[in-house]
């Protein structure tokens, strides 16, 4: 006689009164590949966790937003983001693409120029420049945006120094009606700093102001706020022209373009509450248009970092524990931990299986295997019943995650690209033990000990 | 373990179980329904085991995990 097919058991209370009334948006919670590449073959050549990043998502993005800001605005330079993800892999297909460099440290300047990037296709921004880096930056003709007072002291010190007179930008920070108000970045424009900086440039010898930066935040869900700010960047263009006879050839909008990512905190799913890039680039490229002659028309950089990685990213773990909790909320143990996942503190990844998997949804949370309480990875994931073993990929996971992780407690894991014609590369090997102890150093009178 | 608040619940064959004593309604599917059916007739863990790996295609260790997770969750609703 055969077997009866087994289902997992469940059994739920029945609560009233907890209903969404918006319900949410159904996506299929299970993928066997990405981009065509079995899920499972991946894992078995690489292992898990691995991180996962489509090349063709990656092309496929930038294109898509550099078409529709370009049909609208002819003088549009992309910048990637290095401080998003500086893999070089990743790097080298934006600049395949034709992004600049845009960089915030010593360390991606070099980074940048190591892959070959020219010295003036380096953006360089950040609030703090060291001398060494602004004496190579102005040598190799750079575009340094300024950050404040200080800086600009420092970069006139170093520009006399190599006796040459050097083109920069200042940053600027603004209300643009959003909140948090990004105000630690540049100058204020309002309480007239930025004018201030603007006119002791103008007085050196060495300084020649030639561009305007702003980047008024981070994740912004409102694309008005770019249309106040291209405006206010453009009024004060114009008088640094008119009061001041600056000329300035480029403003730099920064960044800020949310990804498809769910912010912790908010309750419509991303699809509903994040608008649609289309909504930024227009409110940018109409203000422009509005408010200039095509013969006034600067180079507009857009520093988009967030937006054009994110949904190309995606993790791949797998369930090695499954536990009740005391108070009967399922929880599972995954192999990646917070530490390789750090916009886990904000998001609430999206969960896919790589399986079908039957049974009633309950509430879950999802653990890492560090040995720390706070390592959790989901703290409220709606999941069937799953079997060990099973795989979740987590996405997107583009963004900041390769950039901010750290490593702790155990190595961190492979990076593949699958690649446009459907291989896969390795562009990150999984750490070993010399990578982690090579710049460790042992006084010689602590190395004998007897235990 | 004490199956005797079991024999006290509503179950219907399309596992729907009332708890008259305190209001509570729970939803269970067939193999939940099948696992209580078989601790109101006090079979003990072990035999639990034997009965279902004999009835369902499922393995020994996953059927373990399960059960223990099942009855903890039985526990919390303070049916056991």
């Amino acid at each position: 006689m055969s077997k009866a097919i087994y289902v997992k058991p469940v059994i739920k209370k029945q609560e009233t009164g907890k209903m969404n009334k918006f319900g949410s948006v159904f996506h299929r919670n299970y993928r066997d590949s990405i981009d065509g590449v079995k899920i499972n073959d991946i894992v078995e050549r690489y292992g898990s966790p691995v991180f996962v990043i489509s090349e063709t998502e990656i092309r496929n993005k930038y294109r898509q937003i550099y078409r529709e800001f370009s049909s609208q605005y002819p003088h549009v330079q992309f910048t990637w983001s290095y401080k998003t993800n500086y893999l070089d892999a990743v790097c080298c297909v934006f600049h395949q693409e034709g992004e600049l460099a845009e960089v915030v440290s010593e360390f991606e300047y070099q980074k940048a120029r190591r892959l070959g990037v020219p010295g003036n296709k380096i953006v360089y921004n950040g609030p703090l420049k060291s001398k060494a880096s602004l004496k190579i930056a102005f040598e190799e003709d750079a575009i340094v945006n300024l950050d404040n007072f200080d800086e600009v002291l420092r970069a006139e010190e170093v520009a006399r120094s190599i006796g040459k007179q050097v083109h920069v930008g200042i940053r600027l920070n603004m209300d643009t009606g959003i909140y948090p108000q990004w105000s630690r970045f540049g100058f204020n424009l309002e309480n007239q700093s930025a004018y201030d900086a603007a006119r002791r440039i103008h007085m050196s010898k060495h300084l020649n102001l030639n561009g305007l930066h702003s980047h008024i935040g981070t994740f912004i869900l409102d694309p008005s706020a770019y249309a106040i700010q291209v405006k206010k960047m453009i009024d004060l263009r114009r008088t640094l022209e008119t009061e001041l006879s600056i000329s300035i050839d480029y403003l730099d909008f920064g960044g800020g373009f949310p990804s498809r990512n769910k912010l912790k905190g908010t309750y419509l799913p991303p699809e509903v509450a994040i608008p649609n890039i289309e909504e930024y680039i227009q409110a940018i490229t109409s203000t422009l248009t509005a408010n200039l002659l095509p013969e006034e028309y600067p180079t507009v950089y857009m520093e988009t970092g967030r937006a054009m990685i994110d949904e190309a990213g995606f993790l791949i773990t797998t369930i090695e524990g499954v536990k009740r909790m005391p108070n009967g909320v399922k929880s599972y143990i995954i192999d990646a931990g917070i530490n390789i996942l750090y916009t886990s503190n904000w998001y609430n990844f999206k969960v896919e299986l790589d399986r079908p998997v039957q049974g009633t949804y309950e509430n879950a949370i999802v653990y890492g295997p560090l040995c720390m309480n706070i390592d959790v990875v989901l703290e409220n994931a709606t999941l069937p019943p799953l079997p060990k073993g099973v795989r979740l990929i987590l996405s997107p996971m583009g963004a900041y995650n390769m950039t901010q992780w750290m490593q702790f407690i155990s190595y961190r894991p492979a990076i593949v690209m699958i690649m446009e014609d459907g291989t896969i590369e390795q562009i990150r090997r999984p750490e070993q033990l010399e990578d982690i102890v090579g710049p460790e150093f042992v006084p010689e009178k602590l190395r004998q000990f007897s235990l | 373990m004490n199956t005797e608040k079991l024999t006290t619940l509503a179950i219907s064959d399309s596992g729907f179980i009332f708890d008259p004593s305190t209001g509570d309604t729970f939803n269970t599917n067939e193999i939940g329904v099948k696992i209580i059916q078989l601790l109101k007739q006090g079979k003990d863990f072990n035999e639990l085991m034997d009965l279902m790996i004999e009835q369902y295609e499922v393995t020994e260790e996953e059927l373990e995990a399960d059960l223990l997770d099942f009855i903890q969750l039985l526990k919390n609703y303070h049916m056991v």
